[in-house]
C-alpha cells in the first residue's frame, strides 16, 4: 500500500509512522512481544528435551566410567578427558576403528555414487522420454516404495550366497547402481517434471539426442536434487545395520555400525564410556554432515516426503 | 555432433507422418536404454525374489539341502507360533501407539512453529536432527544406557517419586521406550507438517476469526480438512515405516527380542528365524504375511480417505 503514496506524496506518509505509539494496535505491539517470548522459552525448552540424549552421549564421552549412569549423574563432569575416545580408537579384535571408518566410507561414497547415477538416469526416462509402458512402470516404482523389504532379502541373500558374494560388499552396493531406491527416482521424476518442457524441445530441434540432452541440460539444472540425494543416501549407507549384519562376516570388512554392535558384545556393561565414544564417533559424520547441509536436508524433507 | 543442426532441418522439411513415427521409435529405445538400470534393479532384486519368496514360503529350506515343498505347512505353523504370535502382538502394538503418537506430537510442533518468528530455522532443524539418527545403532545404545536400570531417565523420574523399576529390564517398560524413541523421532513427518500448513492461505483464518471462530473450531473445520493429503500421506508411511523398525530392537534386545518376549518385533523374529535357524521358508512366509497385511492397510487407508482427505481440486 507504501508503493503507491510514496512517489506521489512522501510527505504526509512520514507523519503517519511513528504513529502507532498512540495507536490502540500499540498495545498489541506489547502483547506481541509477551507472546513471543513466551513462544521462544516453549520452543527452546522443547528443544533442550528433544536435544538432550544427543547431550547427554555427547557429555557422557567425556566422562570416567564410574560417572556414567549410576548415582553419580550430573550432566557434566570435572573428571574431563579424552581416554574414552583412546580407547574406541583401539578398535575390536586387532581391528583399528579407522579400519571400521574407512569401510563405512568406501560404502557411503559408492552408495552415493551409485544412487546418483542410476536414479538420475532413470528418471530421465520417466519424467522426458515417451515410451510404450512408462506409467505402467512408473507405477510399479511407486509401489515399491510401499513395500516391505524383507520380502526380498531372503531370496536376495540366497541369491549372493550361490554366486558366492556373501562377504563382499557387492549386495550392498548393487541395488544402489540399480536404482533399487526408488525414494530417490521418485525425487528425481518429481524435480525434472518441475523443469520446463522447452528445454528440451529446443535442444531436440537443435538435433540433440537424449544423452545430450540429459548431460548438457538436466543434470546441471538437477543440482539441488541432486545434492539431497546425495546426502541421503550417504546418511542412509552410514547408519545402515540390516544389509551390513546380514552380508559381512569378516570384522576387517565391518562398517561402524556393526563394528559397534560387535564393541557392546564383547564389552557389555564394563566399558561403558568407550562404548558411548565409539557410538559418538559412529555419528560424527552424521552430525557433521546435518550441520553444514541442514538447510538442504530439512528442504529436502518437506519438498520430497523424505524419511529420516 | 556439429552436423545435427543441418541433419535435423532436413528432418523436418520431410514428411510429418514418418517423421513422427521415426522419433517414436527412437524414444522407445532410449527410453528403455534410460530405464535399463531400473529395470535390471527391478527384475533382479525385486520382481525376482518376490517370486521365489512366494515360492519358498510354501517349502522347507535350510539353505543347504534342496527345498522341499510342504504347501501351507508353513502358514499354518506360523498360526500356532506362540512367538510368532507374540511378535505380531508387540509389533501392533508399537504401530498402534507409537504412530499416532508422533504424528500429533510432529503437528502439534509443526503448528507452534507455523509463524512468522525468529529462529525458526533454527528449531526446525534442531527437532529435525533426531530422525536423522534415530534409526542408527548409536541412538540404540545410548537408549539403552539412558533407559537402563538407574539410568538417567530412572535417576529423573525417581526424583519426582516415580519408581518404575527400570526399563531395559522390566518387560512390562520396554515397549513404552521404544514408543518413546519413534516419538523422539517426529522431526521428519514435522517438517511434512510445517510444508503443508504453509500452503494454507491465511485469509481463511481471517475469515474465520471475523466469524467469531476459536483455535479449536480453525482447527478442526480449517486446518484438519487443509491438511488432510499431508495427514494421510504421514500416515501412510510411517505406519509402514513402523512396522520395518529393526536396528533399535535389535540392539537394545541384544538380538533377542527380551526381556520376556517384549521386544520381539516382527522383522527381529524373522530374521532370527531366516539368519539364525536358516528356516529360509518359514521366514519368507512371516515375509509374505508382513506384505499381506501392509497390503490390506495400505488398500484400507485409501478405501477410507476418500471420507476424510479433501483434495484442493475436489468438488464440495
Amino acid at each position: 500500500m507504501t508503493t503507491t503514496a510514496t512517489p506521489t506524496q512522501p510527505q504526509p506518509i512520514k507523519p503517519a509512522t511513528p504513529a502507532p505509539v498512540y495507536n490502540p494496535k500499540s498495545e498489541s505491539a506489547t502483547a506481541k512481544r509477551i507472546k513471543s517470548t513466551i513462544f521462544h522459552i516453549v520452543a527452546l525448552a522443547l528443544v533442550v528435551m528433544v536435544l538432550y540424549p544427543a547431550i547427554w552421549m555427547i557429555a557422557s564421552s567425556f566422562k570416567p566410567n564410574s560417572e556414567i549412569g549410576g548415582a553419580n549423574n550430573a550432566l557434566w563432569s570435572n573428571n574431563f578427558s579424552f581416554d574414552n575416545f583412546a580407547t574406541a580408537m583401539d578398535g575390536i579384535g586387532g581391528v583399528s576403528t579407522l579400519t571400521f571408518f574407512t569401510n563405512s566410507l568406501i560404502l557411503a561414497v559408492g552408495a552415493v555414487v551409485g544412487t546418483v547415477l542410476s536414479a538420475s538416469i532413470s528418471a530421465y526416462a520417466f519424467a522426458r522420454i515417451n515410451f510404450p509402458g512408462r506409467g505402467l512402470f512408473f507405477g510399479m516404482m511407486i509401489a515399491t516404495l510401499l513395500l516391505p523389504f524383507h520380502v526380498v532379502i531372503i531370496p536376495q541373500y540366497i541369491v549372493f550366497q550361490q554366486l558366492g558374494l556373501v562377504d563382499t560388499y557387492v549386495p550392498l552396493l548393487i541395488g544402489k547402481f540399480l536404482a533399487a531406491d526408488a525414494f530417490f527416482v521418485f525425487l528425481m521424476v518429481q524435480f525434472m517434471r518441475g523443469l520446463p518442457a522447452e528445454l528440451d524441445e529446443a535442444a531436440r530441434i537443435d538435433g540433440a539426442g537424449h544423452a545430450r540432452i540429459f548431460g548438457s541440460i538436466m543434470l546441471p539444472l538437477m543440482k539441488p536434487a541432486l545434492i539431497s540425494t546425495s546426502i541421503f543416501s550417504f546418511i542412509w549407507s552410514w547408519n545402515d545395520f540390516l544389509g551390513p549384519l546380514l552380508y559381512l562376516n569378516t570384522p576387517e570388512k565391518y562398517p561402524l555400525p556393526l563394528a559397534l554392535r560387535l564393541f557392546v558384545d564383547q564389552t557389555q556393561s564394563s566399558d561403558y564410556g568407550a562404548m558411548i565414544a565409539m557410538s559418538v564417533l559412529a555419528l560424527l559424520p552424521v552430525l557433521v554432515f546435518f550441520l553444514v547441509f541442514q538447510r538442504y536436508i530439512v528442504e529436502g524433507v518437506s519438498t520430497q516426503g523424505l524419511k529420516g | 555432433m556439429t552436423q545435427s543442426p543441418t541433419l535435423s532441418r532436413r528432418a523436418s522439411s520431410a514428411p510429418s507422418q514418418p517423421r513422427k513415427s521415426r522419433r517414436r521409435g527412437a524414444d522407445a529405445r532410449a527410453g528403455y536404454t534410460f530405464l535399463l538400470p531400473w529395470l535390471l534393479g527391478f527384475i533382479a532384486l525385486t520382481v525376482g525374489p518376490m517370486i521365489s519368496s512366494l515360492y519358498l514360503s510354501f517349502t522347507n529350506y535350510n539353505l543347504f539341502d534342496a527345498p522341499k515343498w510342504i504347501g501351507l505347512d508353513n502358514y499354518t505353523t506360523l498360526l500356532q507360533d506362540e512367538r510368532f504370535l507374540q511378535s505380531v502382538g508387540v509389533t501392533l502394538q508399537y504401530v498402534v501407539f507409537g504412530t499416532p503418537l508422533k504424528l500429533a506430537a510432529a503437528l502439534a510442533i509443526a503448528m507452534l512453529l507455523n509463524s512468522k518468528r525468529k529462529g525458526q530455522g533454527f528449531y526446525r532443524s534442531a527437532f529435525y536432527a533426531p530422525s536423522l539418527i534415530g534409526a542408527s545403532v548409536s541412538i540404540a545404545i545410548v537408549w539403552k544406557a539412558m533407559f537402563g536400570d538407574s539410568g538417567p531417565v530412572d535417576q529423573g523420574l525417581s526424583f519426582f517419586g516415580i519408581n518404575l523399576g527400570g526399563w531395559v529390564g522390566n518387560p512390562n517398560m520396554t515397549m513404552g521406550m521404544m514408543i518413546l524413541l519413534t516419538v523422539w523421532q517426529f522431526g521428519a513427518p514435522m517438517v511434512i507438517f510445517l510444508a503443508g500448513l504453509k500452503q494454507i492461505p491465511a485469509d481463511l483464518y481471517e475469515a474465520a476469526s471475523m466469524d467469531g471462530a476459536g483455535p479449536v473450531r480453525k482447527f478442526l473445520n480449517i486446518t484438519w480438512p487443509m491438511l488432510s493429503p499431508v495427514i494421510f500421506f504421514n500416515l501412510l508411511m510411517e505406519t509402514i515405516h513402523a512396522f520395518q523398525i529393526f536396528a533399535s530392537a535389535y540392539i537394545i534386545s541384544n538380538g533377542e527380542g527380551g526381556p520376556a518376549g517384549s521386544t520381539l518385533f516382527y522383522t527381529l523374529y524373522l530374521y532370527l528365524r531366516g539368519f539364525s535357524d536358516f528356516r529360509m521358508g518359514y521366514a519368507s512366509a512371516m515375509a509374505w504375511l508382513l506384505v499381506i497385511v501392509v497390503g490390506i492397510i495400505t488398500l484400507i487407508f485409501f478405501k477410507t480417505s476418500k471420507s476424510w482427505v479433501h483434495y484442493s481440486g475436489d468438488a464440495k
